[in-house]
């Protein structure tokens, strides 16, 4: 049908129509083009049949039917393409095209926020510099996590009670960060700055779900976000790192030296405006890669799962126990944090009603290896805590350790009886999800209570 | 005349089945076949195919590929798989158990 050509009307028509339909967010990619594709068909049967174009095309509009009642319909069959949508659009199905131009200007502002907040205290005369750097280290959270928290408060229509919450919460976390007299090197400080991050995630989270925390789903869908957010941030910092290559390879061939310009503005202001920009890219599903976390999951578990029974048999056909070092225990925090990942973004792509399949075993397989070599590790440990002592570094690494593993432990348990089809898979889903907070509660421990606890070591 | 909305949603499946069953089609086609096999009394809003398509294609009674139509453009092609036919199969016997009882009653109605 060369003919479209000759009529840049109905050609105009239809990519309108498109755009209309690419803006329901359970109508995907192939799915436009699949519906076009008919509409076009039968387009084309009408103008044969001795219509002008744009009868013909207000005829196939008319038959596919109104854009609402379609969507709808894709939207209960595709219910997992609607997982963000279902809290973003508080009033109802509408999306006014000003409240989401609002909303760019909004998430802008909020980035250019974030990026002159982390260059505020340079005005107090705390210089962007090494000296300084456990002070922006300890507070890095404070840039750029209220404003997002600010963003979904503003977003859901947080209640006035909530926002108060959110906000001493944010206060009392600033609060901790810097009223204990940390020294330059203290290893309670170190603890501070990577434990107050998780904790002030809740924060995060509560705001994410517009207060409603404990109603079903709101957690698992910022699980989502906050896989996608990490894979959209290493995205957009990857092309922050290209930009900044080039700022300095440029400026440096005309014998300029930028590098102050990379290091004092464009990466610290960039790293903390790109949180902002990922989150609403998340959110906005402009997303190419969307629901990538689940992906990787199925990538990488069987991998993962092999290395550790690879791992376990070398273990045991040589006999070579776990060489117990200093950063032995944080080395099996991570594992058994990764294999937690791995769970946690397999089970948020599920379908909780499916019957258990060869990926269902897999994962069981993959928590089992992960337990025992754990197991083998803290059994070595332990024989040699009395040795160590109890510093807070160790004292925290064991703590998490030990969330870890009763997380792993249930979750195999769980996931052992509903291979055997005695048990539904939402009691997993259930079980990680009751399990967030745990993670939160026990950073703010670690941030309120090591530091004192061991005299700001 | 009119179906009712729930009757066109419960003989959407065996009809999408028992078109694919007379081989591969595609959206455009299977609402072209509906409209001639029913003389145009079945009336479906075309949009409202392909979540059907989409559902069947998940509970594996349908597969389908990309393939390209006659003028070159990306078309999506279904084929009813073997769980389909024996679907179609089941929903067959069902239909004539409704349409066996309508009938007797019906007939019953018409010797009075």
């Amino acid at each position: 049908m060369t003919a479209f050509a000759d009529h840049p009307p109905l050609e105009e028509q239809i990519s309108q129509w498109r755009i209309y339909l690419r803006r329901r967010r359970a109508i995907n990619g192939p799915d436009v083009e699949e519906l076009e594709g008919h509409l076009r068909d039968q387009v084309a049967a009408l103008t044969n049949a001795g219509l002008t174009g744009d009868e013909a095309f207000l005829v196939a509009v008319k038959r596919m039917g109104s854009l609402d009642a379609l969507s709808r319909e894709f939207a209960r069959e595709h219910s997992e393409r609607l997982w963000k949508q279902l809290i973003i659009a508080p009033d109802g199905a509408g999306e006014a095209a000003h409240t989401t131009h609002r909303e760019t200007i909004l998430v802008v502002l909020l980035a250019v926020a974030a990026a002159v907040a982390i260059k505020a205290p340079v005005l107090f005369g705390v210089q962007f510099a090494d000296e300084n750097a456990p002070f922006y280290a300890r507070n890095l959270s404070f840039f750029v996590l209220p404003l997002l928290t600010g963003y979904f408060a503003w977003k859901r229509g947080l209640t006035a009670t909530t926002k108060v919450l959110l906000a001493v919460t944010f206060a009392a976390g600033a609060l901790f960060a810097n009223v204990y007299p940390f020294g330059p090197d203290s290893h309670t400080g170190i603890l501070t700055v990577l434990h107050l991050p998780i904790a002030l995630w809740l924060a995060v989270g509560v705001a994410y779900a517009g207060g409603r925390w404990f109603a079903g789903g709101a957690r698992m869908d910022f699980v989502r976000f906050s896989g996608e957010l990490v894979i959209y941030y290493v995205l957009i910092a990857l092309g922050g790192g290209v930009l900044t290559g080039f700022t300095v390879m440029m400026f440096q061939a005309i014998g300029i030296n930028v590098e102050w310009l990379a290091g004092q503005w464009i990466i610290p202001c960039g790293a903390m405006g790109a949180v902002l920009v990922g989150s609403w890219l998340v959110e906005a599903k402009q997303s190419v890669v969307e629901n990538m976390a689940p992906v990787l999951t199925r990538l990488f578990t069987p991998l993962f799962t092999v290395v550790l029974l690879v791992f376990l048999a070398t273990m045991t056909w040589t006999g070579s126990p776990i060489q117990v070092e200093r950063e032995v225990l944080i080395a099996f925090d991570l594992l058994l944090a990764l294999v937690v990942g791995l769970v946690l973004y397999a089970a948020s792509a599920r379908d909780p009603q499916a019957p258990p399949d060869l990926f269902d075993a897999l994962q069981l397989v993959l928590i089992a290896s992960a337990l025992l070599v754990d197991g083998v590790a803290l059994a070595a440990i332990a024989a040699r805590i009395s040795e160590f002592g109890f510093t807070p570094n160790r004292t925290a690494a064991l703590g998490e350790n030990l969330i870890l593993l009763v997380n792993l432990a249930w979750s195999a348990w769980l996931y052992a009886r509903f291979l055997r089809g005695r048990g539904q898979f939402m009691a997993l889903e259930r079980w990680q999800m009751a399990y967030l907070p745990v993670y939160s509660a026990w950073a703010a421990l670690v941030v309120i209570v090591f530091p004192p606890l061991f005299n700001y070591l | 005349m009119d179906l009712g909305k729930d009757l066109v949603a419960a003989s959407a499946t065996p009809l999408v089945l028992a078109i694919l069953a007379e081989g591969d089609s595609y959206g455009y086609a299977i609402i072209k076949r509906v409209n001639e096999l029913s003389g145009g009394h079945l009336q479906w809003t075309d949009g409202m195919l392909y979540p059907v398509l989409h559902r069947l294609e998940r509970q594996g009674l349908v597969a389908a590929r990309w393939g390209a139509s006659e003028i070159g453009r990306r078309r999506k092609y279904y084929r009813i798989t073997r769980d389909g036919r024996a679907q179609l199969a089941a929903q067959r016997e069902q239909w004539r158990v409704v349409d066996d009882t309508l009938h007797a009653i019906w007939m019953k109605a018409r010797t009075i």
